[in-house]
């Protein structure tokens, strides 16, 4: 094959500056690496690689910090919205962001999450929902569907058992501090796109002080859902959406 | 010199007053009963209209203690407290605090236990704060007061101490103490530290915004290879041994020629300090040690003691007996040690720690 030289006029797409060199332990397929490339596209675009303090959850993107080029605080299991409303309090000017998956944001850090968003606090969540506890080996999350197998709903999730999913999305929207709730996908192109211009109008928010946003993604997890990258988007498609439908749930803005 | 500043105030206020006092960054705390007024005196005196101080109440302990994380993690002095079950709460956030190695100040005005227990003053959180206070092997630095003017003093010394260790610190109070009113000399309004101090001192670690001029600075207790955890958990040891050398601080009274030592901290100590003039006037050579830090424990000067001749260590505590196991371990069978103390919420009086003192040291030959 003849070698391809990369020059300015073909390169068609690159690495974001902020994205390190440092090797993703992301399983292939997963969305967690699509979606930190648009946050740190996003810093970039900004100007605000300097200014930004990222605060990462436990969970698969526990080490957002090693692959997005700004200062970083891990937080304790659900936390991070605590942590986010004394860092930005605190540097008023600074952009904070926290970065969680639903079990973080919507099981064990629930108090956190809601009365950060309930204050109004001037941060932005980034809210990766797949149904599934990823880092632990797929147990049942929060948000995981009914009917849906699981490490701990072996036989499917049944509400008499393991009660119902819910959308804290929906929940937020609710409260008078929030100015930007959203729900994207990363699973097609277009989606992305539109997934990076929700993320970029959340920091937008945030910096102008317009109160507290959230950008869901609902994600595949691939090894969680033990399903080919492919049809783990299909299946996201097929299944997720009907019950985590995409768009703007509420923009204060918009509405004005 | 200008003239001193004295008030007559509640050792909770005193609290609020000291933290402004001493630039302190920023306050996050949840109601509970007996230190409530700690951050009630704070929304009074709005000191985010003077000194820029931020003042926030949290929707619970969990929630403050993480607020003091984010903002440890970015080099601002911060600070909480709170009450024995409220502490419980925060038991995990102390971890991470001291995993990730995070200078800040937690008030623990303690209160009865176990379980929702009593409002009333106890001393029965000293293994939960000498003993790591969570999980993984650490240790805070904890200072007690026995005074309305020991709880301003320590605001500044539990500050600076965390600061020079990178670890949390903690103002073991209790309700007496929390609750009683004294005159108080208030220190002089210092500066809160400029953004562009912070970044300076704090440029190696701090997550306050990466500058052009260093490496991303990230502030976690995560690290999942064992052979570098290892030695994470060996730096942490050094500087508590560092500690232990540098930072014991404690206080005797009548101890030079004492036949029998009385231990106890805070509150007690103020009670015990009363018996040994009882003591005293009864022609007993009783004397009384008080350990003002309780970690790092003043365990060479308890040992030094027992070494000239100390009959008998009496550790008496609002508690079934916990501080009595370090008096054991620093007197090493060399003396008898016993266990005086009052649950509950009670308080014990002067003459009931001489008669313990009586009963199980100088009679029980």
């Amino acid at each position: 094959m003849a070698e391809v030289e990369i020059k300015k006029e073909n390169l068609v797409y690159e690495k974001p500056k902020l994205i390190t060199d440092n090797v993703m332990h992301y399983c292939p397929g997963c969305s967690h690496g699509t979606v930190h490339k648009l946050v740190a596209e996003v810093i970039d675009e900004l100007g605000m690689s300097d200014k930004t303090i990222g605060i990462s959850p436990v969970g698969c993107s526990v080490f957002a910090y090693n692959y997005i080029d700004i200062d970083w605080v891990e937080a304790a299991h659900g936390r991070a919205l605590a942590v986010a409303t004394a860092v930005k309090r605190l540097h008023p000017e600074k952009m904070v962001f926290t970065y969680q998956g639903d079990g973080d944001l919507s099981a064990i850090g629930t108090a956190e999450s809601i009365h950060a968003a309930a204050r109004g606090e001037n941060v932005v969540a980034i809210y990766i929902n797949n149904a599934i506890y990823g880092m632990t080996g797929g147990q049942m999350a929060p948000t995981t569907l009914l009917g849906m197998k699981t490490a701990t709903t072996p036989y499917g999730r049944d509400p008499r058992l393991n009660g119902y999913p819910y959308k804290i999305a929906e929940m937020m929207a609710h409260l008078d501090g929030t100015t930007y709730i959203t729900r994207q996908s990363v699973h097609t192109p277009a989606n992305v796109r539109k997934t990076k211009k929700a993320i970029r109008k959340a920091f937008e928010n945030a910096l102008a002080g317009n109160g507290f946003s959230l950008v869901e993604v609902v994600a595949t997890c691939n090894s969680g859902w033990k399903q080919s990258p492919v049809a783990s988007n299909q299946w996201l498609e097929q299944n997720m959406l009907p019950f985590y439908p995409l768009g703007d749930i509420k923009d204060v803005k918009k509405e004005d | 010199m200008a003239e001193k500043e004295v008030k007559l105030m509640k050792g909770n206020e005193v609290i609020a007053h000291a933290a402004i006092r001493y630039g302190c960054d920023g306050y996050f705390g949840y109601p509970i009963t007996p230190q409530s007024e700690v951050m009630e005196t704070l929304m009074e005196l709005k000191p985010w209209e003077t000194t820029g101080m931020t003042v926030l109440q949290a929707e619970s302990e969990i929630s403050s203690i993480n607020m003091v994380y984010g903002g440890a993690a970015t080099g601002k002095r911060v600070m909480t407290s709170s009450s024995s079950p409220g502490i419980s709460l925060m038991s995990e956030g102390m971890s991470y605090l001291a995993g990730a190695e995070l200078p800040c100040l937690v008030v623990n005005c303690q209160r009865g236990g176990p379980g929702l227990g009593t409002i009333q003053p106890s001393q029965g959180d000293y293994f939960q704060a000498c003993k790591g206070g969570g999980h993984g092997d650490f240790h805070m630095i904890v200072l007690a007061p026995n005074s309305v003017q020991e709880m301003h003093d320590f605001v500044a010394d539990g500050f600076d101490l965390a600061f020079k260790y990178r670890n949390p610190a903690m103002i073991l109070a209790d309700g007496a103490i929390g609750q009683m009113m004294e005159k108080v000399v208030l220190a002089p309004q210092r500066p809160r530290h400029t953004n562009e101090e912070i970044a300076e001192e704090c440029k190696a670690w701090a997550a306050c915004g990466k500058s052009a001029d260093r490496e991303r600075n990230v502030v976690t207790s995560l690290e999942l290879k064992s052979e570098v955890m290892e030695q994470i958990n060996l730096r942490l040891q050094a500087k508590y041994k560092a500690l232990e050398e540098n930072e014991v601080r404690y206080e005797t009274i009548d101890c030079d020629d004492a036949d029998y030592v009385i231990v106890a901290f805070g509150s007690s100590a103020r009670i015990c300090s009363a018996t040994v003039e009882m003591a005293r006037a009864e022609g007993l050579k009783v004397g009384l040690l008080r350990p003002i830090t309780l970690y790092p424990f003043p365990k060479k000067a308890i040992a030094d003691l027992a070494k000239r001749g100390v009959k008998g260590f009496l550790s008496a505590e609002l508690n079934a007996g916990q501080m009595v196991e370090d008096v054991r371990l620093a007197v090493n069978g060399t003396a008898p040690v016993a266990h005086y103390g009052r649950q509950g919420g009670m308080m014990f009086a002067p003459d009931e720690v001489l008669n313990a003192l009586k009963e199980k040291l100088i009679n029980n030959k």
